[in-house]
């Protein structure tokens, strides 16, 4: 790691699974970081992972893995950063080594690679297993269990960590885990020191999301301006022993972080703030300071943390067959009401000539979409776009849907052109909750 | 920062902002104040029996408000308000990222939220 000051420098490169590389190239140069995150997996990307995974053995990780580690490595080897991943997916080792063979290609000679395993539980879990926030068990499904994955927390990590490992690679390690790992292994902060993992847990979670605690997905123009969104930097945590942090980006970035960016990300995806479980720690975010202590330098302290469940969750990914969305657009005076006859059109069409009862949705971009199912009333538009989606098992029904739509060319209202569908994989996700002394991860290093 | 409307609010959105997310089925948006004193009008507004009573059909399960007093913000869960979550919503927007807006849009209530159901939000 970087050599040592009073604080310890993470950064974030990643917070989503197609998150922007360059800013973290910039990042791992200039930032002179002692660990960069990479936070790339949600519920349903590990779920298409393990789809990858079953039709190539040798897939199944992050898509992008390839030119982050190429362009990242140098960066992170020169600056002596350690990379924290969840990259791995629903493949861990299949990415452990493509990274090593990629620091081989580099010439990076002697660099270390762990590979954390064992957050696959899809063998250990009953199958009369309850589901954790709604009812029905697994066999209830009655679909392609696709695979499970137990979140592991930082004492998957921590050993890598002491095994000097240059680039940590997992797969479901939890998000805010990621950051608090370093942290402990830094500090020594012990399982018991509820109050500081808590503090750890903050700043994994604020982190977490990358650019959305420094201007992304914040900008409102006229409201809630930022400077320079094009080329928003990624954050940086400056963290003390304490566990209380500075959150701030690299001069030369475009972005901001403010009290306000910072507190709009503290409860993102959060319910109750005094009680955030992790597999490290039982957070409390409800008594949390936040204080603009320079430009763009907000001081985050005062979390806090209770003991961590004794269950894991569990993420169980599901063949959901596929997705079918098409569309086409009418402009011009009487535009909505084209669209509209267009959509009931399509609707008579589905039920009554083809039969399909699976669920679809019709709606009309430009006059009522998004809102549609909130009671937001139509607005009259003269450029709108039809929308139909619909889920189905069955393939032949999906591209029976985008045919419909089609048709709309010839045999619709008056003036609809554009037509475009796309038919996808889909999948669903539901939680179950494991005994967490059932789970037992592993670590293994390889060296390039 | 200094807000478009903020000498005649109008809007939430004239006096707050605001971040929505998901887990599941269950959304959660939290409103935070530009001005700590207009932290009374937001919470005023905006109850969770008003959330749930403006959207009936969106929002099927109960809602639930946590305030947090000292950093002047509310966030409010929304059970069963995502027509299914991410895995089955046929919705563009599955996860209800847009649901903030939602939220930004209502109107004001200055004198009571109990007196009279306000309309549906400005799009």
């Amino acid at each position: 790691m970087a050599e040592r000051s009073d604080v310890f420098r993470i950064g974030t490169g990643a917070g989503f699974a197609a998150d922007r590389l360059d800013p973290a190239v910039d990042l791992a140069r200039r930032g002179r970081l002692d660990v960069l995150v990479l936070e790339c997996l949600g519920e349903r990307t590990i779920a298409f992972a393990h789809r990858d995974k079953k039709a190539d053995p040798r897939r199944g990780y992050n898509a992008y893995l390839d030119p982050r580690m190429w362009a990242l490595l140098p960066a992170c080897r020169a600056a002596g950063t350690v990379i924290i991943t969840n990259m791995g997916a629903a493949n861990p080792r299949a990415a452990a080594e493509r990274t090593r063979d990629i620091a081989r290609d580099l010439g990076l000679a002697g660099m270390r690679i762990a590979c954390i395993e064992g957050d696959d539980v899809t063998a250990m879990v009953a199958r009369d297993q309850t589901f954790m926030d709604e009812p029905g068990t697994l066999s209830d499904i009655g679909r392609t269990i696709l695979g499970m994955n137990a979140y592991l927390g930082a004492d998957a990590i921590v050993p890598a960590l002491a095994a000097e490992a240059d680039v940590v690679i997992g797969g479901r390690l939890a998000d805010p885990s990621m950051y608090l790992a370093p942290l402990m292994h830094r500090y020594g902060w012990q399982p018991g020191d509820t109050n500081v993992l808590g503090a750890g847990t903050l700043v994994g979670h604020l982190m977490e999301c990358g650019m959305q605690i420094t201007g992304g997905y914040f900008a409102d123009p006229g409201v809630k301006d930022v400077p320079d969104l094009a080329q928003c930097g990624y954050p940086i945590a400056e963290v003390a022993a304490d566990g209380s942090a500075v959150i701030t980006k690299l001069p030369r970035t475009g972005g901001l972080v403010t009290g306000a960016t910072v507190k709009e990300q503290l409860l993102y995806e959060v319910h109750d703030p005094a009680s955030y479980l992790t597999p490290d720690v039982t957070a409390d975010f409800s008594k949390v300071e936040i204080k603009e202590v320079g430009g763009d330098r907000v001081r985050i302290s005062k979390a806090a943390g209770r003991s961590r469940p004794d269950t894991l969750k569990v993420t169980v990914g599901i063949d959901a067959g596929f997705h079918a969305e098409a569309g086409v657009s009418y402009a011009g005076p009487g535009a909505s009401a084209r669209g509209r006859l267009a959509g009931e059109i399509v609707g008579t069409r589905l039920r009554q000539a083809h039969g399909i009862a699976s669920d679809f949705r019709v709606d009309l971009i430009g006059a009522s979409s998004l809102f549609a199912t909130a009671g937001v009333p139509q607005a009259e538009s003269e450029d709108v776009r039809l929308h139909v989606a619909l889920r189905t098992p069955d393939r032949d029904e999906a591209e029976l849907m985008l045919w419909e739509v089609e048709s709309l060319l010839c045999c619709g209202p008056a003036g609809g052109g554009g037509f475009r569908g796309v038919i996808t994989p889909a999948v669903i996700t539901k939680s179950v909750l494991v005994d967490r002394r059932l789970v037992k991860p592993t670590c293994e290093i390889l060296v390039a | 920062m200094t807000p478009a409307n903020r000498n005649a609010p109008v809007l939430v959105r004239d006096i707050a902002h605001a971040r929505a997310g998901d887990k599941g089925n269950t959304s959660n948006v939290n409103v935070w104040v530009y001005d700590p004193e207009d932290f009374a009008l937001l919470k005023a507004s905006l109850t969770a029996e008003r959330i749930k009573r403006e959207f009936p059909q969106l929002i099927r399960g109960q809602v639930r408000r946590y305030e947090i007093e000292h950093l002047h913000g509310l966030n409010f869960v929304m059970h069963d308000a995502l027509e299914g979550g991410v895995n089955a919503s046929l919705n563009l927007d599955s996860h209800g990222k847009s649901w903030s807006y939602l939220i930004l849009g209502l109107t004001l209530e200055p004198r009571s939220e109990t007196e009279r159901p306000s309309k549906t939000p400005t799009p």
